[in-house]
């Protein structure tokens, strides 16, 4: 398993910066308001099925204001795991599992200002997650901007199974952890009556065991007779720390309809730029609201990730985790919202559905399962990944 | 002389107009748009969070979405 996020050892100059804007906003954030968020739950299912993986499950979602200042929302989240994916064919066994997260977070409302706190909580058989964070908005200029600053600790246990006698069982000999902190800084900018932009920032330094257990590297080896190449660990840096800015900008139509534009640059101290261009179009129709997206994303290799490496030890760091590849994909999507008057308490709620069909086109990740099967190491296919994502839920506002 | 005169001028008048209260340029009966859901960034967001957390398990990038995730395993 691997981690998103966790801290640096010697933190780079803008994460300082951050840090003390971060605590001057804390101290000094003016007491000028917002609006807290609607009370509301949702229930939805998701699903996920692609490149042998399928992930599914149920996730609730639940907003209770108390009062005129506080505001309260507890989430629930499961995913059900069964994977057979080219990874886990190539240098593990298909597993089934599942991972669950809690969440509960609190807003307070002083004048113009909102404060958030909130805790996560994620677990599966070989891996514990907790995230704890706080933020600050603040509204200001006669509500046309609105500025918010947050961080983010997180603290991961990482463990490994294993099969002992064909039976799954933890590595007692294997425990790892990892640390994460972030910094965010957001400005929400009412353009014109029509126009809205929205810009963030946000800056994750992590410290601790980064690889994933299961996954391996490969080398040349010509004394595997057919295949040509070995299976070794990965090593990864202790530490990784990322830089992502985006920019949304929204236009009302003439048509009561709307626009989005997005685009988010990414970089990070392991040599990754990523680039995220994104499209929506949303469209009421009598009681629908239809939406319709297409996302465009591109990013080179980490500096120490090879498809296949010279020979074994070849340098101090090496990675063959897809997510570090050279790769771009494109998602197309299609939503829909019906609304409706739950019966008996005459509430507003809707019956929404989003799909998303991605494609990810790797440019030096090869399918290693078909070395030997009329290609040879190093000449195999480049690896494609064909997704489907859909998310079926209801809200009901209380 | 002149010249350090007008630049003092400048520079008071600069001064002066940053004192004065930023007018809002869409007032707030303007906004009626903004309050329609389909001019949300996050209209939806325990969907929104979700393909947030399928695109960043499956790419390099992370982060500047608005949203705040949990770690987890992922592969």
């Amino acid at each position: 398993m691997q981690l998103i996020e966790s801290v640096m050892r010697r933190q780079a100059p803008f994460v300082r910066w951050a840090k003390v804007l971060a605590v001057l906003c804390l101290v000094g954030a003016p007491a000028v308001a917002d609006v807290l968020p609607d009370d509301r739950a949702d229930a939805l299912y998701h699903n996920y099925s692609g490149g042998g993986i399928t992930i599914q499950g149920p996730s609730v979602l639940v907003r209770k204001k108390v009062g005129q200042s506080l505001s309260f929302t507890g989430s629930y989240y499961e995913d059900l795991i069964s994977s057979a994916s080219i990874d886990v064919k190539l240098s593990a066994s298909p597993y089934h599992e599942t991972r669950k997260q809690e969440g509960a977070s609190v807003d307070y409302l002083h004048g113009k200002t909102t404060y958030t706190a909130g805790y996560i909580h994620s677990r599966e058989p070989d891996y514990s997650a907790n995230t704890s964070y706080f933020s600050v908005s603040q509204s200001m200029f006669g509500d046309l901007t609105t500025v918010s600053m947050g961080y983010r600790r997180g603290w991961d246990d990482v463990f490994r199974d294993i099969k002992v006698n064909g039976v799954l069982q933890n590595d007692t000999t294997f425990h790892k952890q990892v640390d994460h902190q972030a910094y965010t800084l957001s400005l929400s900018q009412i353009l014109t009556r029509n126009a809205i932009l929205d810009i963030n920032f946000e800056a994750i330094t992590d410290q601790g065991y980064l690889a994933s257990p299961y996954r391996k590297i490969r080398y040349l080896d010509p004394t595997v007779a057919g295949k040509g190449f070995t299976l070794a660990d990965q090593i990864y840096p202790n530490t990784h720390t990322s830089t992502a800015t985006s920019a949304q900008l929204k236009w009302y139509m003439p048509w009561r309809a709307a626009v989005t534009g997005q685009y988010r640059f990414y970089n990070d101290t392991w040599g990754i730029t990523g680039h995220t261009i994104e499209a929506d179009y949303t469209h009421p129709w009598h009681k629908f609201i239809f939406d319709g997206s297409l996302r465009y994303y591109r990013q080179n290799a980490a500096n120490f990730y090879s498809d296949l490496f010279p020979r074994a030890n070849y340098q101090n760091f090496m990675a063959r985790d897809r997510e570090l590849a050279a790769f771009h994909s494109i998602s197309v999507g299609f939503g829909f919202a019906y609304e409706f008057d739950f019966p008996w308490i005459n509430k507003k709620t809707t019956l929404n559905g989003h799909y998303n069909h991605l494609i990810i086109d790797y440019s030096d990740f090869r399918n290693a399962l078909l070395t030997g099967n009329g290609y040879t190491v190093g000449n195999e296919p480049l690896y494609k990944l064909n997704a489907n994502v859909f998310t079926l839920f209801l809200s009901l506002w209380f | 002389m002149t010249r350090i005169l007008a630049l003092a001028v400048v520079l008071t008048g600069l001064f002066l107009g940053g004192c004065s209260p930023i007018q809002p340029w869409v007032k707030p009966y303007e906004r009626e748009h903004f309050a329609d859901p389909i001019m949300s960034f996050s209209r939806d967001p325990i969907s929104g969070s979700y393909f947030d957390h399928v695109f960043e398990s499956r790419e390099g990038s992370r982060g500047a979405t608005g949203g705040v995730g949990g770690g987890c395993g992922c592969n």
